[in-house]
């Protein structure tokens, strides 16, 4: 599983980072976790409001940083 | 009701006496934060409730449809309804040139989105009712549409030090279907989060405010800020560039100014500058546009605030 956290650098995206970290960690699954600051890459996926989570190359959430919980929920519902 | 508990705990409690300047102060003081936590709270919550119902996605499906004048009205009321933040303002201007949106109309966009941001609106309900927002949210719709329309005659395309490669084929939003006790919970998680961030400069804000009450001569504000001073409304939309993103703290310092003289037009385009003119988004967007853009849209945005004060003065 590939999850990518898409944000331009801002805190926001930063905490969004950390918490699928933990997320992961928490999930007990494998997961490579990428942060995109390339604005072209962020473009691609046809996200305008960041930070944006994606799965496996699937936008799962745009501007909202999702709380650890949520992202286990994303992680075990993929 | 409010004021008669603040009353209470102020001169029966606390046992100091009436009509002093450091009662008088902290009396404003409490009332003004109570009223202030309570009614910003409320508003946030609600505005931000209402907007989960529209997403940026959406917004710029339904305006690659449109063409100028139409869409650059379209585009600035969407802005009064959709969140933004300034860290999302490279995605979102790209993403609107990939779906064609013409330059103009995208920076009615930008320029209202910030303008009409939730703490901005919900600080100026708590603290000048609801004309004085409408006026604000009224001009600054003006501001948008206008500074929109002439950026977008000017043929700025160039100066976008980035390849958009337009999107293929046609847009489509995928409707999402989210309960609305998620959307409740992710609308108060929200306003909590806001809340934790402001609280402190609205405090801030309050006791300066407070201050002033108290022990700034209202001569004093009127010489500067009323109507003798025509250079007013400039110096207040300069004064406000610099504290961007602190609509919290400084709206109630506005307040106390207000009630001592400062002219409303002069209050509003102060009010303006603080939303709109954002120096770390000026950054920002350098990475994407040129020297050249950013002057003419930051000018262009500062005469209209400007304009929008001396008008306003003049009517009253």
């Amino acid at each position: 599983m590939k999850i990518e956290v898409l944000g331009t650098g801002c805190s926001k995206c930063k905490t969004l980072e950390e918490a699928t970290k933990q997320a992961v960690a928490q999930s007990g699954q494998f997961a490579q976790i990428e942060k995109v600051e390339d604005i072209m890459k962020i473009m691609e996926y046809g996200v305008m409001s960041t930070p944006a989570l994606v799965i496996d190359g699937k936008v799962m959430s745009t501007g909202k940083v999702l709380s650890v919980n949520e992202i286990i929920e994303l992680i075990k519902a993929h | 009701m409010w004021q008669e508990s603040v009353n209470i705990l102020v001169y029966e409690w606390l046992k100091m006496a009436y009509g002093e300047r450091l009662s008088d102060a902290l009396n404003f003081f409490i009332y003004d934060t109570v009223k202030i936590l309570f009614l910003l709270t409320t508003i946030i919550f609600a505005v931000t409730l209402l907007r989960s119902y529209f997403s940026t996605e959406k917004v710029r499906v339904y305006l690659s449809k449109r063409h100028e004048y139409t869409g650059n009205i379209l585009a600035a009321l969407f802005g009064i309804i959709t969140p933004f933040c300034s860290c999302s303002a490279i995605p979102l201007f790209l993403g609107f040139l990939q779906a064609r949106i013409p330059l103009g109309v995208t920076f009615s966009y930008l320029i209202s989105a910030p303008l009409n941001n939730e703490i901005a609106i919900a600080m100026l309900l708590t603290m000048f009712g609801w004309k004085v927002a409408a006026l604000y949210i009224g001009f600054g719709l003006l501001v948008a549409i206008i500074g929109g329309i002439i950026i977008g005659r000017l043929g700025l395309e160039k100066e976008i030090l980035i390849e958009v490669k337009p999107l293929e084929g046609e847009l489509n939003v995928d409707e999402e279907k989210i309960a609305f006790k998620t959307r409740l919970k992710d609308a108060y998680d929200y306003t909590l989060n806001i809340l934790q961030k402001i609280w402190l400069y609205v405090l801030i804000g309050v006791g300066a405010g407070a201050f002033i009450h108290g022990y700034v001569p209202t001569e004093f504000i009127t010489s500067i800020a009323g109507g003798d001073n025509p250079f007013a409304v400039p110096l207040a939309t300069l004064l406000g560039v610099p504290m961007y993103s602190n609509a919290a703290g400084v709206m109630p310092l506005i307040e106390v100014l207000t009630s001592k003289g400062m002219l409303m037009g002069t209050a509003l385009s102060f009010m303006m500058a603080i939303t709109a003119l954002s120096l770390p988004e000026a950054m920002i967007l350098k990475r994407i546009m040129s020297l050249k853009l950013i002057a003419i849209f930051f000018g262009t945005v500062t005469l209209g605030i400007i304009g929008v004060g001396y008008l306003f003065n003049a009517l009253l």
